[in-house]
């Protein structure tokens, strides 16, 4: 029997930007999001125009300039670090500080927040760790140090971490950023299936315009003028991807829903 | 699923076996060569050959060689929070300016003194005369870096402030040995060399009191430091609250090297090299067991270096803080040299 789907994260009136003691600098405003659980959103927008710090703010790094953020229907103004770590998880862009963490503690260590006060791995802490790599198939790894692995295993470890903190939302900032295209296909289809099979929340800033059209249930577009999210078939429909880069460079192919080239080019 | 977490309970026992070892050989070794078996009689209260060798050890070596292994850990164990909570290897305990506060303070008590005009001269210098001196100098470096470190919310930034004030104090310093007189300058000198020994078992007190205090704050945030070692971004996901972790290890790095600087004069080397020679040895990051792994790593090579310090059988000293750096750098080039590259 299939639960009826609530919004795991909801906006309302946000502002996000930054301020300093002279000025406020607002990067968008009146971000409106309601997103349903069990969903693979990925967030397209061109370099600068904001989507880290949307992901910034939605992950409470930074305050909002104005408006709330919903998330599993508390306020997150409202929410404790450790809270917060129960409801959602990330996979951060910047490199790991060098350490020689096995794979199997760096994985681990998704399990803090759970854990006692010195980190004591319970048996059900174990089951956990190994489900996450069972799911991401990279149970092979687990005795390598982390300085060994390549840049798609280490992307998969980190996403394997994501899943030992057993949240419901996961967000990851351009996970595919250093990853060839064989890796990103299998990070995304990785992604799709845990949002698919075990109902998470998964939550993806991307480059990969063309792979986020095939495999997102919901899309969230940015640019300078506007912030529009919404189920990917229905953005289609309404050209709405299109503003998404200049059209004398790049343009939308609704028949084969592809960005391409522009022939003006 | 077996825990794949390697377990180092062999090093560890070897470790702990090394350490007892070290133990009594360096009580052994002095001035006057006492054999190790009358060492062990000694420390049981049995019947000794010769009377003198007693007292020599219950009142000259063992106070010695306690304070050796609190400070070998304390120090080792400082260093090694410092590195973690900068993930700079070139941290030690000293980056929070805490031996340059204590040298200030030692340094106006004794060649401020003309400055001062004031007749204190003798009585100051004893010992407890130069712990409050340098203590009260760590304080106020100290207290200075933790207010600068509550407006910056950059952790690296702490680092280069508590370095900055690190010149600061040795300008000052160098401008009091500039007009200070020769007598005045060998005193400031002899501190500065550091030494392990002349304490009172009240002062090893003090010294076990503050180590313990200290130990167990570290025992409390072993688990945030792990999960720093993700990066304070991370850390923050996983729930850690990072200004109170940060608080806690510079309050417990400041406990321990603040008192250990006030008895034993500011000890170098060891709090830079031990951490890393024991992360080569136990090649891992997990705090678990890197912290008691420094802990008795940092004992047993203080109690070595005094041993070697001491010049068996013959009547000189060297100062304890050349034979750190004499022996010590050497072993962690080679082993560098030897394993290519240390990961944090």
């Amino acid at each position: 029997m299939k639960q009826p789907k609530k919004h795991i994260l909801k906006t309302t009136n946000l502002s996000i930007g930054y301020t300093s003691k002279k000025q406020v600098s607002v990067i968008a405003t009146d971000l409106s999001i309601n997103l349903e659980a069990g969903n693979l959103v990925c967030l397209l927008g061109k370099n600068g125009i904001g989507k880290s710090t949307l992901l910034r703010t939605l992950t409470k790094v930074q305050p909002a300039l104005n408006g709330t953020v919903l998330i599993d229907q508390k306020n997150l103004d409202n929410l404790t670090n450790i809270e917060l770590s129960k409801i959602m998880s990330l996979v951060l862009t910047e490199r790991l500080p060098d350490s020689s963490l096995t794979v199997f503690e760096l994985v681990a260590l998704g399990r803090q927040p759970f854990t006692n006060w010195i980190g004591y791995l319970t048996n059900k802490d174990m089951e956990i760790i190994q489900m996450a790599f069972k799911k991401t198939n990279t149970s092979h790894l687990m005795n390598s140090k982390c300085y060994e692995l390549s840049d798609g295993q280490l992307q998969k470890i980190l996403i394997a971490r994501a899943l030992t903190q057993d949240t419901p939302i996961i967000v990851l900032d351009e996970p595919t950023a250093h990853l060839d295209l064989h890796h990103t296909v299998n990070t995304f289809s990785l992604l799709k299936n845990l949002a698919a099979e075990f109902n998470k929340t998964i939550i993806v800033s991307t480059h990969e315009a063309n792979l986020a059209l095939q495999l997102a249930d919901e899309l969230w577009l940015m640019s300078s003028s506007k912030f529009i999210s919404g189920k990917t078939d229905i953005l289609i429909e309404n050209n709405e991807l299109e503003l998404l880069f200049d059209s004398n460079l790049i343009s939308f192919n609704k028949a084969l829903k592809q960005f391409s080239i522009s022939n003006s080019f | 699923m077996i825990n794949p977490t390697k377990s180092y309970k062999k090093t560890f026992i070897i470790l702990l076996i090394t350490l007892v070892f070290v133990f009594i050989v360096n009580l052994s070794l002095g001035s006057v060569y006492i054999p190790l078996k009358q060492v062990f009689l000694a420390l049981t209260n049995g019947e000794l050959e010769k009377d003198s060798w007693g007292s020599i050890i219950l009142s000259v070596r063992l106070p010695k060689a306690i304070t050796a292994i609190i400070v070998g850990s304390g120090l080792s164990i400082s260093g090694l929070l410092m590195q973690t909570l900068f993930r700079n290897p070139l941290a030690g305990p000293f980056v929070l300016g805490i031996s340059s506060g204590a040298s200030l303070g030692v340094a106006i008590l004794i060649l401020g003194g003309s400055f001062l005009g004031a007749n204190i001269t003798s009585y100051a210098f004893t010992n407890f005369g130069l712990a409050i001196a340098a203590s009260l100098g760590a304080f106020l470096v100290l207290s200075a870096v933790m207010i600068a470190a509550q407006k910056v919310k950059n952790t690296m930034s702490i680092l280069i402030i508590g370095l900055m004030f690190g010149s600061l104090t040795s300008a000052v310093i160098s401008i009091l040995a500039y007009f200070g007189s020769a007598s005045q300058l060998q005193q400031y000198m002899f501190w500065s060399f550091g030494s392990l020994g002349n304490l009172s078992w009240k002062e090893i007190t003090v010294l076990c009191v503050a180590f313990l205090i200290g130990i167990s704050f570290v025992i409390f945030i072993i688990k945030p430091l792990n999960t720093l070692l993700l990066g304070e971004n991370y850390a923050k996901s996983l729930g850690v609250n990072v200004k109170k972790t940060r608080n806690l290890v510079l309050i417990a790095t400041s406990l321990l090297t603040g008192v250990i600087t006030a008895f034993s004069g500011p000890i170098a080397f060891i709090g830079l090299a031990v951490p890393h020679l024991t992360k080569l040895l136990f090649s891992t990051s997990n705090h678990k067991t890197l912290i008691p792994a420094v802990a008795i790593s940092g004992a047993i090579i203080m109690l070595i270096c005094d041993s070697i310090a001491q010049l068996p059988t013959s009547e000189y000293t060297l100062p304890i803080n050349a034979i750190t750096s004499l022996f010590g750098a050497p072993i962690i080039i080679w082993l560098l040299v030897r394993k290519r590259k240390v990961y944090y």
